[in-house]
């Protein structure tokens, strides 16, 4: 047994360890799989915020990666075409700047989670799963249909997006900057698990009439969970973008859906780093057995189903089993 | 006459066919226990959820400080001044007592909106938490899981949990449930007590506590209250021993 906090500070180590070895050695590829593995712990990291800690099995988070990387894609086609986006009275030139692509990514995946929130907090359990996943399916099918941003073709963008001061086109830079936004979102997870929001919000999650008996309104704590969770994802959705140089329909799918749940779950629900080792689990199952089969995710299926039979807590959860209290 | 904590007027309820409260106007005056009984199915509970939100009356009215609150949900009326505790423990198991105790002190502080720093490190919530624990006699257990407590202590963490609240009317809905004779004997003695802060409205299957502890008891039966007086007069009504101790006796 390994305290939880060596843990976490240990896995974070060992991926930025790895990604120097790699810069050392000039292997540029294995640099992408790491920031791969580090942008998908993104995204499962704004997932385990509803799933972990406010308990909301959402089959829709690819709505807000999708979101993400279409932010992305369409703030630089503008740009890169030199032809500015008209919003009604509104003129904007585009951009090429990953802080204003950031921006827009969070809050516009923040304000869907808003809406999608509002009307799917109504229901619970396995009509929250349906009803998540039909607005998952609406978006795809939207961006399927939209001709002028690439339809079912994507968007490719030439040039990967700028950060001021530094060379994104360097692999190990543009790692470095998602390393260090995923350092934030972990810092900001673990803190608001332990405020007196995540207090409530994960007893919402375990007994909502406590949380009502004592005057809190748990459908209004599940409901900013559900929109910081949204703006992360949304966040990665617009870095993943960027990784590819390239925006598609797929971000939006169903399936992603289900990946970024079944990174949480391998990881282990609620763990603060679980997010990151089901990523580096994905990803290297993804490498490593993709090339010799491509079935290769018939091994994720069975991984999965040893974890949910076996190991509730994920890989996590082996490793560093759950404590009581605020350690 | 002093005014009502709390009051409810010709509450009704039907399930159906099933007339599960039938015109249920009862009072809690301030510094007393007024004890609920009745056999298993009088419709306890039903009028318990009515009083606290979970259940809109058929009609009738629920007044808390003079307040007409019959449209208001659970966590207003919680924030109005109703401190319940559950039947079964509504508690959060995985965490830990203290962090059950905080909740209901977060509850109370109103300020459930912040996100940065730990909650532990608010001293406020912490004290709040920590003397409601000393009071019903969890002190020692304030880091151990929930999940691990006893029967009887959860029922001692659900009486925390309300007085973190500081209610102006307390709603306790068998509170000695599966306690033994001493664990009813201790939460007896400290109800006793308790009324001096705040009245309670007892629900309870306990005749010894009930007898021993209510200022007035009021008997419900088929959703009706058929009797309301002091524990001398009920136990002497000839209607509630053929309605209801007589099953016991």
């Amino acid at each position: 047994m390994i305290r939880e906090r060596y843990l976490n500070l240990g896995v974070l180590a060992l991926l930025l360890a790895l990604a120097l070895l790699a810069r050392l050695a000039d292997q540029s590829f294995t640099i992408t799989v790491l920031t791969k593995v580090v942008i998908l712990a993104l995204a499962a990291a704004g997932l385990n915020i509803a799933l972990g800690l406010g308990g909301l099995v959402s089959l829709g988070h690819a709505v807000f990666f999708g979101l993400g990387g279409y932010a992305m894609g369409i703030l630089a086609f503008h740009a890169q075409n030199f032809a500015p986006l008209e919003l009604g009275p509104l003129t904007i030139a585009g951009s090429k700047s990953m802080p204003v692509i950031w921006l827009t990514a969070i809050a516009v995946s923040a304000l869907a989670a808003l809406v999608i929130g509002l009307l799917s907090l109504r229901t619970s359990g396995v009509y929250f799963i349906m009803i998540t996943l039909a607005f998952g399916q609406m978006f795809y099918y939207f961006s399927i249909s939209w001709a002028a941003y690439g339809g079912e073709d994507g968007l490719s963008i030439y040039i990967r997006n700028g950060f001021p001061g530094l060379n994104m086109l360097d692999p190990i830079q543009f790692f470095g900057i998602c390393f260090a936004v995923l350092c934030l979102v972990l810092l900001f997870s673990d803190r608001l698990a332990r405020s007196p929001f995540g207090l409530a919000l994960n007893a919402a999650r375990q007994v909502p009439v406590r949380v009502e008996t004592v005057g809190l309104s748990p459908m209004r704590l599940k409901l900013l969970a559900f929109v910081i969770s949204g703006a992360i994802t949304g966040l990665a959705g617009a870095l993943y973008a960027d990784l590819n140089r390239f925006v598609s329909p797929t971000m939006f799918s169903w399936q992603l859906s289900g990946e970024l749940m079944v990174l949480v779950i391998l990881g282990g629900v609620g763990r603060l780093i679980g997010p990151v080792v089901g990523a580096a689990i994905f990803v290297a199952l993804e490498q490593l057995l993709g090339g010799l089969t491509a079935f290769w995710q018939i091994w994720l299926g069975v991984i999965l189903l040893l974890i949910v039979l076996f190991a509730r807590g994920g890989v996590v959860g082996l490793i560093a089993p759950k404590g009581v209290g605020h350690d | 006459m002093t005014e009502p904590v709390l009051a409810t007027h010709d509450l009704t309820k039907s399930f159906g066919a099933l007339r599960a409260s039938d015109g249920i106007s009862i009072d809690l005056r301030p510094g007393e226990i007024h004890a609920i009984i009745g056999p298993n199915g009088a419709g306890k509970s039903t009028l318990i959820h009515q009083i606290c939100g979970g259940l809109r009356p058929d009609s009738g009215s629920v007044r808390l400080l003079g307040r007409d609150v019959t449209a208001e949900g659970i966590a207003a009326r919680s924030r109005a001044g109703l401190g319940r505790t559950f039947q079964i423990s509504a508690l959060a198991m995985e965490d830990s007592v203290l962090q059950n105790a905080m909740l209901g002190a977060l509850g109370h502080s109103g300020r459930p909106w912040r996100f940065w720093r730990p909650a532990h490190a608010d001293a406020d919530l912490r004290a709040r938490a920590e003397d409601s624990l000393r009071r019903v006699g969890l002190a020692d257990h304030m880091h151990m899981r929930t999940a691990n407590l006893s029967h009887g202590q959860r029922r001692q963490l659900e009486v925390a949990v309300a007085l973190t609240l500081d209610p102006k009317a307390f709603i306790m809905d068998e509170p000695m449930a599966g306690l033994g004779a001493e664990g009813s004997a201790l939460l007896t003695r400290f109800l006793d007590g308790l009324r001096a802060e705040a009245p309670i409205l007892l629900v309870e299957h306990d005749m010894d506590a009930v007898f021993a502890l209510a200022d007035r008891i009021s008997v419900l039966v088929y959703g009706r209250v058929i009797a309301t007086g002091s524990a001398r007069d009920i136990r002497a009504s000839a209607e509630v021993r053929e309605a209801y101790l007589g099953e016991e006796a």
